[in-house]
């Protein structure tokens, strides 16, 4: 039965590290704001879209 | 069909989606309404961004009738102004919020935090789209403040800085530490409840002996975050109560989380039994979580707002005829300034221009712009409408007629009388009889056992600690807020509802609140006109933005207009234009040249109509009653002493008495001050008052009665300090409300009831001796949700009962 001081041990580790994320996303401000990142992650990533192929796809749109 | 057919002949703008009245510009194929939505789609464009168009279809706003005054951001080149208005700031980067009204929707945020895009000085922008500010972080080598705000108003995200701006920052920093309070508690109550588990079933004896002290122990270290962090404010609170002779809701909660801990450590350390730990952390668990649930509130909204965020940062001062931009606080009395067209006066100040035309709506909700004449003292507060004007200070900005108002004394004291919560009043009484109850059952087992003695006076306190008590106050308040908010009626916090509950005389502004402008009766006093003449008059007052010419255009309804040749606004004068050859004007006396027509009814406004200088007739405008006034007025005067407060002359008593019900009492002529005098007498005859105000001018009754509310046609535009924020649609509504909180204030009471049963029960076992801690942990939580459903059920039923809910579905 001693493995339970282990799991004990184990276990408040994880809770430990769970609070410090916590802490970590509250210093963040990520409770700040519930809102908006909720829209930003719709927003396609499109990092250097070469100058060619953007007016053809807004034309696209039309 | 018809709408759809009516849209298509008008070419709407692909920046704003306005259909392009006046102009139609064409570029790369698209239209737009103006040169301004076209300059930001070329920029856009230029920058590749034109994916701001994609994600919502026409995103702009209208660049129409915007400010193109290159210099009007000048001050912003001012090193104290720009150190006050920054959030940090190193050898190479600044930081800095702006609040920008115009944030709207998805494409707003992604422009917005793709502004390095466009300028690489500007390394990062991230958008708060609820609280409409973006936050900038820029290279300040690179690009000046003033420069980053001409990039944002070329895009047409013009940020809004006012005065207000230099004094305070960062206030949300409260909420965080609760947050990570109840995240604490929360951490440590749940791993308590698994440590317990043996204890739980401890007659299953699952583990041996060790283990459980294990347990325990580990119990005791984790119960010490929540008894010295989590839980600090509550000391502070109560502490602060005692230290004034007051007990509240706070003292019985503290003395309970004492003898909570000091017991258990007793009870774990001396006697090797489990205590009551994991109970304490529920209890502080579940308070948290009330105190969060009253605290949400509606962020967006304003209700602190003084004259100072609705002022101009930034004056030009005329000094040998030179324009330079100073710092509004940097203005002394007998400077030259010039206003301009939609700016506001800054101070008291006399004309030196000819004429001017000031718009004092914010002020006393009369939308109507004022003619004045050289020479006539302007009070800070309006706003100009027309040409440039000249003006000479008379008064600092912070002394003037209006601003006066915020250094009378109401403004200092945080709210005056105020009423003691329903809580605090009760636990005065719940204290001392738990406190007693307790003595009286130690006394009675000390004759026969010591340690039961000491079992019996500690559980009381325990079991008795008002858990479920004080949930029942923040639980019901947070849900009639929530349920308030439903019905467009925003409060600034929960207290607010329990002051509403109380209220017994109600006072109204009359312009702008029990009146509407939008509203206004129309009459036409002239030669009769015929449907042409109708269509000129149409097409005219639709060019323009005044808000007679709005009435007008309502006033003549759904009819054709016809093409004119021309026309022309002048603002604070009227419209002309040329039809068939033949010059209309629509206006002013003066503009119209009609000095010589003597019109029939006084009051109100007129508008004057000629063809070929000769006068054909005016049109006589008043401002009526807001929808729902008298239903309002007849519905409230059943219960409550109604008064009525109003700058203008008495002219118009007649006509109000006949229509609102004849228990008001009508006072005219009042200034913002004897609005406030009013109020503090009203008070002083221990009243409890509700002003209902809408501008600038009411600001110092709103602050002084028990309840103001702020009614406004726009909720997140500028509205007075004020303990709630009323959408107009919602006027009607205002008995509903009131009674609403009549109501949730007897679910409060209807809750106390039910928490005292639970004591009873639970101090009936504690005297015996009887608690165990399973039975505690039971308890415990059993007793604080219920209460919790019980409010929120309660509350909900209520809400739908009073039509209060379900209300805004499209």
């Amino acid at each position: 039965m001693e493995v339970i001081f282990i799991l004990i041990a184990v276990s408040l580790i994880l809770a430990v590290t769970f609070l410090f994320l916590f802490f970590r996303a509250m210093k963040d401000g990520q409770f700040d704001d519930s809102y908006t990142p909720s829209v930003r992650i719709l927003f396609e990533n499109q990092p250097k879209k070469s100058k060619k192929d953007q007016p053809k796809k807004t034309k696209s749109y039309e | 069909m018809k709408l759809l057919i009516s849209t298509e002949i008008q070419p709407k703008c692909y920046h704003c989606g306005e259909s392009c009245e006046q102009e139609v510009i064409i570029c790369d194929d698209r239209n737009f309404c103006c040169q301004g939505c076209k300059l930001v789609y070329e920029v856009l464009s230029q920058n590749d961004l034109c994916e701001y168009y994609q994600l919502e279809s026409n995103p702009g706003k209208s660049q129409r009738g915007s400010s193109d005054l290159a210099n009007r951001f000048d001050y912003l080149d001012d090193a104290e102004i720009t150190q006050k208005l920054l959030d940090f700031r190193n050898e190479q980067e600044s930081h800095i919020t702006f609040y920008i009204p115009l944030i709207h929707c998805a494409s707003c945020i992604w422009l917005l935090e793709n502004l390095f895009q466009i300028n690489k000085s500007i390394f990062s922008s991230r958008v708060d789209f609820i609280k409409k500010k973006v936050q900038v972080k820029f290279l300040h080598d690179k690009i000046s403040l003033k420069e980053v705000v001409n990039l944002l108003s070329t895009l047409g995200y013009e940020p809004k800085i006012n005065l207000s701006d230099l004094d305070h920052k960062s206030k949300n920093s409260i909420d965080r530490k609760t947050l990570t309070k109840f995240g604490v508690a929360g951490f440590c109550f749940g791993n308590m409840m698994l440590f317990s588990m043996p204890e739980y079933f401890s007659e299953a004896k699952l583990l041996g002996d060790g283990f459980k002290q294990v347990f325990d122990y580990l119990n005791v270290v984790l119960s010490l975050p929540i008894v010295f962090y989590s839980a600090s404010d509550y000391y502070v609170s109560a502490w602060n109560a005692v230290r004034q002779r007051k007990i509240n809701m706070d003292v019985p909660i503290v003395i309970g989380i004492i003898a909570f801990f000091l017991y258990s450590l007793w009870e774990i350390f001396a006697q090797g039994n489990a205590g009551y730990m994991d109970s304490l952390g529920g209890l502080l668990f579940f308070l948290l979580l009330g105190k969060i649930y009253q605290q949400k509130t509606f962020a967006t909204l304003e209700f602190d707002r003084d004259y100072k965020s609705y002022f101009p940062i930034a004056v030009t001062r005329m000094i040998q005829d030179q324009e330079e931009v100073i710092p509004l606080f940097k203005l002394q009395v007998g400077d030259v300034v010039v206003v301009r067209d939609e700016e506001l006066i800054p101070a008291d100040s006399l004309l030196l221009s000819d004429q001017a035309n000031i718009d004092y709506s914010f002020v006393t909700g009369e939308e109507v712009p004022i003619p004045k004449r050289k020479g006539e003292l302007i009070y800070a507060g309006g706003r100009q409408k027309g040409d440039s004007v000249l003006l000479a200070i008379q008064k600092s900005p912070s002394q003037s007629y209006l601003t006066d108002l915020w250094n009378n004394d109401s403004f200092e004291k945080s709210k005056k009388r105020l009423l003691e919560p329903l809580a605090n009043r009760i636990s005065g009484v719940f204290t001392w009889t738990v406190l007693i109850i307790a003595v009286a059952s130690f006394v009675f087992w000390i004759r026969k056992d010591l340690s039961l003695a000491v079992k019996a006076f500690t559980t009381v306190l325990i079991v008795a600690c008002p858990c479920a008590l004080s949930m029942s106050t923040p639980f019901t308040l947070g849900n009639t807020l929530r349920i308030f908010g439903k019905g467009k009626f925003y409060l600034k916090n929960a207290a607010v509802v329990e002051r509403l509950a109380l209220i017994d005389t109600v006072v109204f502004d009359k312009t702008g609140t029990l009146t509407d402008p939008a509203n206004a009766t129309i009459t036409y006093f002239g030669e009769s006109l015929s449907s042409e003449t109708n269509s000129i008059i149409k097409a005219m007052v639709a060019r323009s933005t005044h808000p007679l010419s709005n009435r007008i255009n309502l006033f003549l309804g759904k009819i054709e207009q016809v093409n004119l040749e021309s026309v022309q606004e002048i603002k604070g004068a009227g419209v002309s234009a040329i039809f068939k050859k033949q010059e209309f004007r629509l206006g002013s006396r003066i503009f119209v040249s009609a000095s010589a027509i003597q019109c029939a009814s006084e009051g109100g406004n007129h508008v004057f109509l000629s063809a070929e200088g000769v006068v054909l007739g005016y049109f006589h405008i008043q401002s009526g009653l807001r929808k729902g006034a008298a239903k309002v007025v007849n519905e409230l005067s059943a219960n409550f002493d109604l008064h009525v407060l109003s700058g203008d002359h008495a002219h118009e008593r007649e006509s109000l008495t006949k229509n609102l019900s004849s228990s008001l009492q009508f006072n005219f002529e009042q200034s913002p001050t004897d609005k406030l005098n009013y109020l503090k007498a009203l008070n002083g005859r221990e009243k409890n008052t509700l002003m209902v105000g809408d501008g600038l001018n009411d600001a110092g009754a709103l602050q002084e009665s028990q309840v103001g509310i702020a009614i406004t046609d726009r909720v997140s535009h500028f509205s007075p300090a004020s303990d709630a924020i009323l959408d107009a649609e919602s006027f009607d509504k205002i008995p509903s409300f009131l009674s609403f909180a009549r109501q949730s204030r007897l679910i409060i009471m209807a809750s106390f009831g039910l928490s005292f049963l639970y004591n009873i029960v639970g101090i009936s076992l504690a005297v015996q001796g009887l608690l165990s801690p399973v039975l505690c942990a039971i308890l415990m939580p059993l007793s604080s949700i219920s209460v919790v459903i019980f409010t929120t059920l309660a509350t909900n039923f209520m809400g739908i009962r009073k039509g209060l809910i379900h209300q805004n579905k499209p």
